[in-house]
């Protein structure tokens, strides 16, 4: 056993630092670190940059643009951006739809789609919860009727992220109502300019506009947008979730902010000392920087099973729980950290070109929010529960 | 041994939640939120209107000599509805310490104003650096012309945007943290020297950070002796952690009251998900939570007027602790509890799930009076 990157392995973390030294503009990483909002020019600034690189769609083959990483290699890109503070991908595209696309597409769709994700020419966004279909996916009730070369979609996704900058949707639809929920499902990709689609913003309850609603009344679909065959999108569905569930851990994320957390506790005073010197949250911070160490070796280990050519299975499950307990105990002591000061809400402050004097620390103003906004963790991407029914069939056996 | 309230008490907070319940829609909540008070004007009208705002206080003053169960029974209500009204800050706190340090001249000019609801007193004795430790006060008092000079910054001062009075806590001598020192000051908000800078609150009301440059008083602004605020802040702090427990049970209750209800109603798999044993077990674990808050609660109202002791101070520190502890569980597993409806700034929930979370920043968190109270545990 040596649980050390190899030589080559470590030549590589050198070459992505390098990079990073050097391509990463610092307005963004400031943007990044600090917890503020990217907006949609900031995340197709820093695309442009990565796919000049050639290093954007890390799970591509290849033949279509991608790079080909090792499990490994992916791991250490990860961990490297979270440290440097490079703008999280918006992974709808890259990293759902297209490998969805790759595997189960035909030519014309990967001609068609595949260079506009890359070029950045398409934004997309996930048509998959409903208002009454969250962890019951298979519930879901949006309709598409075959009329000639056309489907007619009816129905309302809802939770669909940064939808409002989205050109284009993929969506589960239910094409068969005769057959068991899983088997009448398909996979349509729908140009949001169709006429009959609204997008209705759902504010959070920190205040941000990150979710919307879309509503579909007699949307025509061309047939040829369909992936793969008629009712056999839960199939696809389901590929793409592996896809998802891998990185919500968010253990490179946990990092970051476990170090943003020392620097602000080292700044924030108590008893006339830094707070980082109180017994009581000086414990408090070990105890959750002891526990990512061991989700980070947990992270790992499957790493290194999926390298050696094992699947990622419900062991990603295990990691998503413990990975955003983690991540929203450190968000939880963040808010800790500045006291009476996590009570005011100070916009101005969130943004980055803000001049004025800081109320508090000057990372302060987006704590409570964050502390707030990340409740999602455990929530979306299959919540919690829902991942501890997959440990408990699929490894328990119960 | 009786744990109802009596005939009176009853009556009490029946009429406040019937306020409550008539005036304060969560929709209208909204709107309140957003006007420039952070409150309703005339929500407070109703309620000095029916005598509520001179509960604590003396008959002369209009009130009925009310006090933690009172208040208790008020802020509760006022809880259910998150009402965004400075009832706390003026009433139980600025106006206690009103009460138990001022002279008579003081009191009549200020305390009547308060009793009846025509003027509003918030108080202002964090600091940037004191993070809950009341007695950390870097602000300074020199004496100046029969009068003083306050110079120094105040922080989170809650309602603090639109008072008429400040009750400001400044140094007339001693080192920071002394607790010999400290003095207390009325101040009228529009002297010159004070500046204010105000901002919305997460949980949806309205606070300011307070600037004080030069700023000039008289001796009749002074509030108790020189020097002497430390004991009579800590004995007020501690009502008003009493008042915000009950406000903290208030909250509770309907938290869990639509978590319940969500769990009812909502279908996935074909059932109502509280059929769920997770989450049965997850929403019994939310309703023991409220029991021992709302125990802690009583146990604080019940000292909340009682004479100054190490017993009292334990008592005060237990209850906070608890109710920090218990409000965030119920916040963060009643989002859970609903997934993303919960998180969303339509849907009632998130709003007390707020509130809750911000209650254990008032008047120090469950650390500070675990810590607190770990201390007193060696006094003893």
């Amino acid at each position: 056993m040596n649980i050390n990157y190899t030589p080559d392995e470590l030549a590589f973390r050198d070459e992505v630092r390098a990079f990073l030294n050097q391509a990463l503009p610092a307005d963004l990483a400031a943007k990044v670190k600090g917890f503020r909002h990217l907006t949609k020019e900031d995340h197709q600034r820093w695309q442009q940059i990565l796919c000049k690189q050639g290093w954007y769609a890390t799970h591509w083959p290849e033949e279509y643009g991608g790079v080909k990483w090792t499990p490994v290699q992916k791991h250490i890109w990860d961990e490297e951006s979270c440290d440097y503070g490079v703008p999280r991908s918006i992974p709808f595209g890259v990293n759902m739809v297209a490998p969805v696309i790759i595997k189960f597409g035909n030519e014309e769709q990967k001609k068609t789609y595949l260079p506009r994700i890359l070029s950045g020419e398409d934004w997309w966004c996930q048509g998959y919860s409903e208002p009454g279909a969250g962890s019951d996916l298979a519930s879901l009730k949006a309709r598409a009727v075959r009329d000639g070369d056309h489907y007619i979609v009816n129905g309302q996704k809802a939770w669909t992220t940064l939808g409002q900058y989205a050109n284009m949707i993929f969506c589960l639809v239910r094409t068969n109502t005769e057959v068991k929920a899983q088997e009448g499902i398909s996979f349509l990709l729908i140009d949001m300019n169709t006429p009959g689609i609204t997008v209705r913003p759902i504010i959070t309850l920190d205040g941000e506009h990150e979710v919307n609603e879309v509503f579909f009344q007699d949307v025509k679909v061309p047939v040829e947008n369909r992936v793969g065959e008629e009712d056999k999108g839960w199939t696809y569905a389901k590929f793409l979730l592996t896809y998802e569930r891998t990185g919500l851990a968010g253990i490179g994320l946990s990092k970051a902010a476990l170090s943003h957390l020392k620097h602000l506790a080292s700044r924030c005073i108590k008893n006339g000392r830094p707070l980082i010197e109180d017994t009581a949250f000086s414990q408090r911070i070990a105890k959750v920087e002891i526990d990512l160490t061991a989700a980070t070796i947990s992270n790992l280990r499957i790493i290194a099973a999926v390298e050696g050519g094992g699947m990622p299975g419900a062991e990603s499950s295990m990691l998503k729980v413990k990975g955003t307990e983690i991540r929203q105990a450190i968000n939880d002591l963040a808010r800790r950290a500045i006291g009476p000061y996590a009570i005011p809400f100070v916009e101005e402050e969130l943004n980055l070109d803000y001049e004025g004097e800081f109320l508090s620390d000057e990372n302060a103003a987006p704590l409570s929010a964050q502390y707030f906004n990340n409740r999602k963790l455990s929530i979306f991407g299959g919540s919690n529960e829902i991942q501890k029914n997959i440990v408990s069939k699929m490894i328990l056996g119960l | 041994m009786d744990f109802q309230l009596n005939e009176e008490q009853q009556m009490l907070q029946d009429t406040v939640a019937r306020l409550v319940r008539g005036e304060y829609s969560f929709e209208k909540r909204l709107t309140f939120s957003e006007t420039e008070a952070g409150f309703s004007v005339d929500f407070w009208k109703q309620l000095s209107d029916l005598g509520l705002t001179a509960v604590p206080f003396s008959e002369e003053l209009g009130g009925f000599d009310g006090g933690g169960v009172e208040i208790q029974s008020v802020m509760t209500e006022l809880g259910r509805g998150l009402c965004l009204e400075p009832y706390l800050q003026s009433v139980v706190f600025g106006g206690g310490l009103i009460n138990q340090a001022g002279n008579e001249s003081q009191k009549e000019a200020w305390l009547s104003g308060i009793a009846s609801g025509e003027l509003q007193a918030a108080v202002a004795l964090q600091e940037p650096q004191s993070f809950y430790d009341l007695n950390d006060v870097q602000t300074r008092a020199e004496k100046k012309d029969g009068g003083f000079v306050l110079n120094g910054h105040k922080a989170v001062v809650i309602g603090g945007h639109c008072a008429d009075l400040i009750v400001v806590s400044a140094r007339t001598s001693g080192d920071a943290r002394d607790a010999n020192g400290i003095s207390l000051f009325v101040l009228k908000p529009d002297t010159a020297g004070i500046e204010r800078r105000v901002y919305p609150t997460i949980d949806g009301s309205k606070g300011c950070d307070i600037t004080l440059r030069n700023v000039h008083v008289d001796a009749n602004a002074l509030l108790g002796e020189e020097g002497g605020a430390s004991e009579i802040i800590e004995y007020q702090a501690g009502r008003a952690i009493a008042a915000l427990c009950a406000e903290a049970v208030g909250v509770m209750e309907v938290a869990n009251e639509l978590t319940l209800d969500y769990l009812k109603q909502r279908k996935q798999f074909g059932v109502p998900i509280g059929k769920f044993q997770v989450l049965q077990h997850r929403m019994v674990d939310m309703m023991s939570e409220l029991e021992q808050a709302r125990s802690m609660a009583i146990l604080a109202a019940s000292v909340a007027d009682e004479e100054q002791s190490n017993e009292r101070r334990r008592v005060l520190s237990a209850a906070k602790n608890v109710i920090g502890r218990s409000g965030q569980f119920i916040s963060e597993q009643g989002i859970q509890s609903h997934g993303g409806i919960g998180m969303t700034w339509e849907y009632n929930f998130a709003h007390y799930a707020k509130r809750l979370i911000m209650i254990n920043h008032q008047l120090g968190d469950d650390d500070f009076h675990l810590e607190r109270y770990a201390s007193l545990l060696k006094a003893s």
